[in-house]
């Protein structure tokens, strides 16, 4: 009864890296440690989910097919297309993003992770004014006071609290919770907000507002804040910046209701500003709680190949990159591709409906472990083997810090890794041939 | 079988005390040769400069570059230097290409190769992160690669030393050399990372580190001893306190003079210290700001024991990283610049800040005076690498730009003759009119690289050794490099030949192959009772302060591209 220890979670980008996990006649029958959203996965809640076999749509249907043949049939879709989209891969290892970006390059598509639709602005703002950031063991061992902004891990990132945040014990944080200030901010009170010292409820999509009177206030201008600040009282929020400068250490960890509101990545900036502004007085970082296991690995690799990224469009040979105009959803709202490749992503269940309709008009290869809404709207579906469970292979926490993910289970689909090399070469057979 | 004959080539290789012999080169199965059949493949090098394959010793291309690529995507169309940066689209042989100071890695392995250089050395790995440098050198072509590991603020390493446990410190060394794969101790700021974590630095060599109760100079003389019971290939590199400080140059002679005691365990420097151009500065503050540079470089003349880079400033853009938290954080507020921070639990710091190197400002324009003074001030070339510490003082696809003001005093008069008086009251370049010759600059390219890093085959042509080659469009003797430096740029900016491991990679200075590098790392021994022990305690380390475990912190071999195991014995 092989016991692996030190596995990895690969559900969100906590990327837990302590799981025990049994395996018995390859089936996993037992999980310690894991929350209950790595639980579910681990054990295979969403089984009834998996896509069985590689499909290709006739007449309108499904049918099974071999992978060959829907390997050929995607290459040969890809080969056609003047514009390709290639969209998603967070939810799979580095190798396979790596794999993808060469098939873009090679095709002259555009490839795009799913931060289209999240922190997409974060990579923004850094441009804008750089991320001064850290480790998670940082904040475990340091940070006496903790703010939540527009993100609840209670639901998110179930273990982020007890492992780096709020809850853990480090060094200089012996007392753990007890000796830290936990503090959210957000629009509606949050399941982590009732675990908070104090919850500040600003209005709908003031975020910046709020950051900015903060700025305002640490720099000695507190003159300018009027009563009322992004609907909270002006004494709330001179007290909270005094709360922050008078701390040891800073930490803001920062969440989608924060990229994805009013003013979108000019929030970043502005707290990437707070944070400067903040350590003349003490020490502070910002940390983006990035949601699936691997979109900061995408982030990583596309950076490290390209030059860029998200966003990367190759139809010109070398990657241009202006997100507003190559972003997944510019393209498909504009109606510019006529073929796309979605891999381990949902842009039938989160794209707006616009996207999505010209997404149906289109040829689409699907690559992912699992059926979901934008099975519904591909040409060819390719299974594929689950990573960090089925496969092994490297994923990046949301702090960067990249851990290699173990197989534990042997597994009859390819890995997302092959499938994206077997489909480049498929599609150099039938360009020579060309 | 490959062979390849390199005919009437104009040789130049120091490390034998050749200075430009026409001799033919012989090559079988990647490696330099006696002599090779007559099916051997004849490349004709007659009037061709011919040297050992350029080795970047202190370089930034893999890990914390990529924050610079991901805050300043502006860098990926800069095309300051036409054909060795900016965007170039995929080929049949190449993968696309962006960048100038922030290149993407297959761009950094082209252009290096461009230039004629083979190998280089990541000089910044933290731990923690270390299979993320491990996976951008696997995407970086061509170069052969190496990377120094970060021990300067790391808990672990501090506590041995106030504890003094040298013998468990050496094993913690080496332990971190394997779970990073790395090849040597690599030093930032001593203390300062650890200081840096409550938003503090230390300001000199007896600065005790917050709560850690040791000063950077017993972290230095610690990590040193330990380097040397290790027998390790390289000596401690260092990048010394109040980096980037006027008056710093004090901190840097009383670092270098620290090292008089430390007898290094193989042939080669006790003590290397890194980017010197940014720790040789005189004056109180930025106002009386001036060189440094004739008091180090006074030093080091009468030293025996240390080698140093220079970090060359390069006037235009360029992206500021380093491990030395503190300093980036002071560099944004001064130049109101966008700062990224990564501050590693129980090891290390960094940041990146973008800045501008102008002509005209006296501050930009000394730093570029500095550089080249340490370079021509120190006379024995072999204590001198070259470097511009790639991006920090500028990107290296200009090192071809800087060899000509190594080379030429006419060509330095020329930038110089554009600086302001108050630029030119501070620096003494001006007054020096020594010219390197290419014997010298091969020195600093290759040769001093060969001795410091313990690599006998690389750097130098000897029978046996690696055949990474650089062959170049120009003939000493022919050519007066004071005079004719258009001509010596144009010649080391796209390689005749570039050969690595034997395989013709550049050809006329197009890219021919792309085959994979090896990666350099270190396994020393260390008695098992000594790592039992140690172990010990790093696993309470991270049972209760890491946020990954011990097992998947170790970088995984698979990561490893060709890998190629130093191993060295341990004297416990
Ligand atoms: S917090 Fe996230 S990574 Fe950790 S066990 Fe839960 S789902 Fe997995």
């Amino acid at each position: 009864m092989p016991v692996i220890k030190d596995a990895v979670c690969s559900l969100c980008g906590s990327l837990c890296d302590d799981i025990t996990v049994t395996v018995e006649d390859n089936k996993i029958t037992k999980i310690e440690n894991a929350c209950i959203l790595g639980q579910s996965k681990f054990v295979g809640m969403f089984k009834h989910d998996r896509i069985e076999t590689p499909m290709i749509r006739k007449d309108g249907e499904l049918v099974p097919v071999p992978y060959e043949e829907a390997i050929e049939a995607a290459a040969k879709i890809l080969v056609n297309s003047r514009r390709t989209l290639s969209y998603g891969w967070c939810s799979t290892s580095c190798e396979a993003v790596s794999g993808a970006i060469q098939l873009a390059e090679e095709t002259g598509s555009v490839i795009d992770s799913t931060a289209n639709v999240c922190h997409g602005p974060t990579a923004l703002a850094a441009q804008e004014k750089g991320a001064p950031s850290a480790t998670l063991g940082e904040i475990k061992n340091r940070a006496d006071v903790i703010i939540f902004w527009g993100c609840n891990p209670v639901h998110a990132h179930p273990r982020h609290m007890v492992r780096y945040s709020s809850f853990s014990k480090g060094l200089f944080t012996e007392k753990g919770r007890k000796g830290r200030k936990m503090i959210v901010v957000d629009v509606r009170k949050t399941d982590t907000a009732k675990l908070a010292d104090s919850y500040i409820e600003i209005e709908q999509g003031s975020d910046l507002l709020l950051v900015t009177a903060l700025r305002s206030i640490v720099n000695g201008h507190e003159d300018v804040i009027p009563e009322t600040i992004a609907g909270v009282p002006k004494a709330e929020v001179l007290e909270l910046a005094e709360t922050l400068k008078n701390a040891k250490f800073v930490c803001i960890f920062f969440g989608m209701g924060v990229t994805q509101s009013r003013s979108k990545y000019k929030n970043g900036d502005a707290m990437s500003s707070l944070i400067s502004d903040l350590n003349q007085h003490t020490k502070a970082v910002m940390i983006g709680m990035r949601g699936h296991y691997n979109v900061t690995g995408f982030g990583q690799v596309a950076t490290w190949e390209t030059g860029f990224p998200m966003a990367i469009d190759f139809s010109k040979g070398y990657p241009y990159y202006n997100p507003g105009e190559t972003g997944a959803n510019d393209l498909l709202v504009r109606g510019e591709p006529d073929a796309a490749i979605i891999a381990a992503a949902d842009p039938g269940a989160h794209f707006p409906q616009k996207a999505i309709r010209h997404l149906a008009k289109i040829p689409v290869i699907q690559i992912d472990p699992y059926a979901n809404p934008t099975t519904e709207i591909a040409d060819v579906v390719i299974p594929s083997a689950i990573v960090g469970i089925e496969a092994e292979g490297t994923a990046y926490r949301m702090d960067a810090i990249s851990l290699r993910m173990k197989k534990l289970i042997e597994s009859k689909f390819k890995t997302d890794e092959e499938i994206v090399k077997d489909l480049t070469a498929k599609v150099r057979e039938l360009k020579r041939g060309a | 079988m490959s062979e390849i004959l390199i005919k009437n080539a104009s040789v130049c290789d120091p490390t034998q005390g050749i200075n430009c012999e026409t001799m033919d080169i012989c090559i079988r199965d990647g490696k330099i040769v006696d002599s090779v059949s007559g099916n051997a493949k004849v490349i004709d090098a007659e009037g061709k400069l011919t040297m050992a394959g350029g080795f970047d010793g202190h370089t930034h291309s893999a890990g914390k570059i990529n924050v610079g690529r991901f805050m300043n995507p502006n860098d990926a169309r800069k095309t300051l230097v036409p054909g060795l940066s900016g965007q170039v689209a995929r080929t049949e042989k190449t993968r696309a290409q962006v960048g100038y100071n922030t290149p993407n890695t297959y761009a950094i392995g082209y252009r290096y190769a461009k230039l004629g250089y083979t190998t280089i050395c990541e000089a910044a790995i933290p731990l923690l992160a270390a299979r993320h440098t491990h996976e951008e050198f696997k995407e970086i072509p061509i170069l052969d690669k190496m990377g120094l590991s970060l021990f300067g603020s790391n808990w672990q390493v501090m506590e041995y030393i106030r504890d003094k446990e040298p013998e468990k410190l050496a094993a913690y060394i080496a332990w971190g050399l394997r779970a990073s794969r790395g090849y040597g101790v690599k030093i930032v700021n001593p203390g300062g990372g650890e200081a840096w974590g409550w938003g503090r630095n230390v300001s000199g060599l007896y600065d005790p580190v917050p709560n850690f109760d040791v000063t950077p100079a017993e972290i230095l003389m610690g990590l040193a001893e330990a380097n040397e019971r290790l027998q390790l290939p390289h000596s401690v590199h260092v990048h010394c306190n109040n980096l980037g400080k006027p008056g710093n140059y004090a901190t840097t002679i009383e670092t270098m003079k620290l090292f008089e005691k430390i007898k290094p365990s193989r042939d080669r420097q006790a003590l290397h210290v890194t980017h010197v151009q940014f720790n040789a500065y005189a004056g109180t503050s930025w106002r009386d700001f001036e060189t440094g540079a004739p008091m180090v470089a006074d030093y080091v003349n009468g030293a025996n024991h240390l080698t140093f880079d220079l970090g060359q400033v390069i006037f235009g853009p360029a992206v500021t990283m380093t491990a030395d938290g503190p300093v980036e954080y002071a560099n944004a507020r001064m130049l109101h610049e966008k700062w990224s921070n990564q501050d590693i639990e129980l090891e290390d710091a960094s940041g990146v800040v973008p800045l501008f190197y102008s002509p005209k400002s006296f501050v930009n324009a000394v730093q570029w005076a500095i550089g080249l003074e340490l370079a021509l001030l120190v006379k024995d070339p072999w204590k001198v690498m070259f470097t511009t510490d790639s991006p920090n003082g500028g990107s290296f696809v200009n090192y071809p730009e800087a060899f000509t003001y190594l080379m030429s005093a006419k060509r330095r008069a020329e930038v110089i003759s554009g600086f302001s008086k108050m630029a030119l009251d501070r620096m003494v370049l001006p007054g020096i009119d020594r010219e390197l010759d290419f014997y010298e600059l091969a020195v600093m390219t290759r040769s001093t690289q060969s001795k410091m890093y313990s690599r006998p085959e690389k750097g130098n042509l000897k029978v046996g050794s690696d055949a990474d080659i650089a062959i170049y469009d120009i003939l000493p003797g022919q050519i007066d490099p004071s005079t004719e430096y258009v001509k010596v740029k144009e010649a080391f900016s796209g390689a005749a030949y570039t050969l690595k491991s034997g395989e013709i990679v550049v050809k006329d200075g197009e890219i021919e192959e792309t085959p994979k590098g090896k990666t350099y790392w270190v396994n020393a021994k260390v008695p098992e009772s000594i790592d039992t022990a140690m172990q010990k305690d790093i696993d309470r380390k991270f049972r209760k302060y890491y946020t990954v475990s011990k097992s998947n912190y170790m970088v995984e071999d698979s990561y490893l591209q060709k890998p190629v195991e130093i191993g060295t014995e341990g004297v416990f």
